[in-house]
């Protein structure tokens, strides 16, 4: 059963097409992967389906609701997180603050209320003990290393125990080690029951991670499959190569 | 008390020390009028209370969320009016009545706030600056120009007590701003620990971020900017009342909006005591320097002169300054003679060290 599913979407920015009918589906407990060359609409796609941009056409499924149109947010609450390409983090909140922002509350008493925090301070703490940077609970975001960074956001992401995360290019501009930690957790996070949708163009990442992979050329998705499927497809070596 | 930060890293002995301060402030606060009852002391009391309440409810809205409103003087003028419009039309005999007539100027101020936020928010950084202060001049218009209503140019007569004579003219006054200052504080303090108030913060760091993490970012933003308004339109409503002549040019006076956010520049945007310890310090200042020099407007210069040494000097303003200097004063202690200075371990090897505090106060 697929847990997002996207159907006919369309943008254009201008005289632009960014996505052109693009239909893709994300398996419930997979961690599926978005690949493509630069400028195919990978990002557009993201942007669509968290609600930062609307949709021209086409529909977008998650779980059994319609969720186009609606704002990131709403989105958000409805359980899709997201993290952004070069780690957004609030540079001002310590890491433990930045680890609360994501937490849900609903209500007007829930929100003025203060003294609750106790067992939200501790989860986060596990969280960011989770991903090792429990050390930087009390450092400003802006203090922290581009790494550090990196593990902060998808930590903090994962507060609010999302159903679907989308990740844009968690291996970006990250170190050997540290991206086989990234990919260790991403994978620890799935079994706990987490589906992932990532955009990423280290390959050696994509193809030993994902247990899917859909290919994005023009704006349209143009092939999906297991890795090595993918990794066969000559349409797929066409769109990379180019023709 | 510029928050959880500080709180949680600061030793009991800070966050004592700080108490005791808020303590005798609030003591002295209350005695004032007992110890320095010459008009003279009073009259500056009121107006340096009423920055305090001014500066902190602007905080709420400029300082949290990082939408800087130069145009709070329409809120304040608009209880302004509302105050006189109020009492003079249901006739009301000038005493401690009429107070009452303040949380329903703060109403009328909300009816209005929600109008120009609902219009203002759709804009940000800049665009949002310019947008508060068109509104300003737009109120200020109106007061010139609704003659039949606010009187215009020729101004709006306030009744006000014969009773309260002489030296104890200012006190009643003194006390309405008093108690309207500490509410503002008291909001702007809960706010700062709340949820609510994390929200604000993150919205000031990254909108767009805070809003893929759940924060419903226009209905925050709204909400806090009509705080502010409302509590800013209570102050204007009791300074009407303390004038008892209300001209559209000083109720609407822009430099009444440029004064609330200077003094919160100076004692440390998105701190709760920063908007306090501004005001305190500018105004009595400003007014010292308006008596030496004549009524003239030559104390611009001095304001002009302060926000730039504020700019140069204290970027962040007073309050995260000497945070800042506490903490590395304190982490040099605890560390020796022999630490740099670096107060986070780094994650693993290969990684490029963390930023400095120096970095830090680089980045705004």
């Amino acid at each position: 059963m697929s847990l997002l599913e996207v159907k006919d979407l369309s943008k254009r920015f201008g005289g632009v097409v960014a996505v052109d009918s693009c239909s893709l589906s994300v398996p419930a407990g997979s961690i599926t992967g978005l690949i493509g060359p630069n400028g195919s609409g990978k990002t557009t796609i993201f942007n669509l389906v968290t609600g930062f941009i609307a949709p021209d056409g086409g529909e977008v499924h998650f779980k059994t609701r319609s969720i186009a149109g609606l704002g990131p947010d709403r989105i958000y609450a409805l359980g899709i997180g997201r993290t952004f390409q070069l780690a957004r983090i609030f540079p001002r909140l310590t890491a433990l603050e930045n680890m609360l922002v994501p937490v849900r509350r609903a209500g007007l008493r829930a929100l003025l209320s203060q003294g609750q925090w106790g067992h939200e301070k501790e989860r986060a703490m596990e969280m960011l003990a989770f991903m090792d940077i429990s050390q930087v609970a009390g450092t400003l975001g802006g203090a922290l290393s581009y790494g550090q960074r990196k593990l902060l956001e998808l930590a903090a992401v994962m507060m609010a125990g999302p159903e679907l995360v989308l990740l844009d290019e968690p291996a970006g501009g990250v170190n050997p080690a540290l991206l086989e930690r990234i990919a260790e957790r991403i994978r620890q996070l799935n079994q706990q029951g987490t589906t992932f949708l990532l955009v990423e163009h280290n390959m050696g990442f994509v193809m030993n991670l994902c247990h899917e992979v859909v290919v994005v050329h023009q704006g349209r998705a143009i092939a999906k499959g297991n890795p090595r499927e993918v990794r066969e497809n000559p349409a797929v070596l066409d769109a990379y190569l180019g023709t | 008390m510029s928050g959880t930060r500080t709180l949680a890293i600061t030793p009991g002995r800070v966050t004592a020390l700080k108490g005791l301060a808020m303590l005798l402030v609030a003591i002295l606060a209350l005695i004032l009028p007992l110890i320095a009852p010459d008009p003279a002391t009073t009259g500056m009391a009121v107006f340096t209370v009423m920055y305090v309440g001014l500066a902190s409810a602007w905080n709420i809205m400029g300082g949290y969320t990082g939408y800087i409103s130069l145009g709070h003087a329409a809120f304040f003028g608009f209880g302004a009016y509302s105050f006189g419009l109020m009492i003079n039309h249901l006739n009301m005999a000038p005493g401690y009545l009429p107070f009452v007539l303040v949380p329903v100027a703060g109403l009328l101020t909300a009816a209005l706030a929600v109008g120009i936020g609902w219009v203002a928010l759709r804009t940000r950084a800049a665009t949002f600056v310019i947008v508060t202060i068109a509104f300003m001049f737009m109120l200020q218009l109106l007061g010139e120009n609704l003659v039949k209503l606010t009187g215009g140019g020729a101004g709006l007569a306030l009744p006000y007590s014969h009773d309260w004579g002489g030296d104890f003219f200012n006190i009643p006054y003194y006390y309405a701003m008093l108690a309207l200052a500490v509410l503002t504080i008291g909001v702007s303090w809960w706010i700062r620990r709340s949820k609510f108030g994390l929200g604000l913060l993150a919205i000031r760091d990254d909108e767009d971020k805070a809003l893929a993490v759940g924060v419903p970012t226009r209905s925050f933003k709204l909400t806090a900017f009509v705080i502010s308004a409302v509590l800013v339109g209570m102050i204007g409503a009791v300074y009407a009342y303390y004038v008892t002549y209300l001209y559209p040019q000083f109720a609407f006076d822009p430099l009444i909006g440029i004064s609330m956010v200077l003094m919160a520049f100076l004692g440390g945007l998105g701190t709760v005591s920063g908007p306090v310890i501004g005001a305190l310090l500018l105004e009595p200042a400003q007014m010292e320097f308006a008596y030496r020099f004549g009524a003239s407007r030559l104390y611009l210069v001095f304001y002009a002169a302060v926000f730039l040494i504020v700019i140069l000097l204290l970027p962040r303003g007073i309050v995260p300054s000497v945070a800042d200097l506490v903490h590395s004063w304190r982490r040099r202690r605890q560390a020796g003679p022999t630490a740099g200075g670096s107060r986070n371990a780094p994650v693993s090897a290969g990684e490029e060290p963390p930023a400095t505090a120096q970095q830090r106060l680089a980045s705004p």
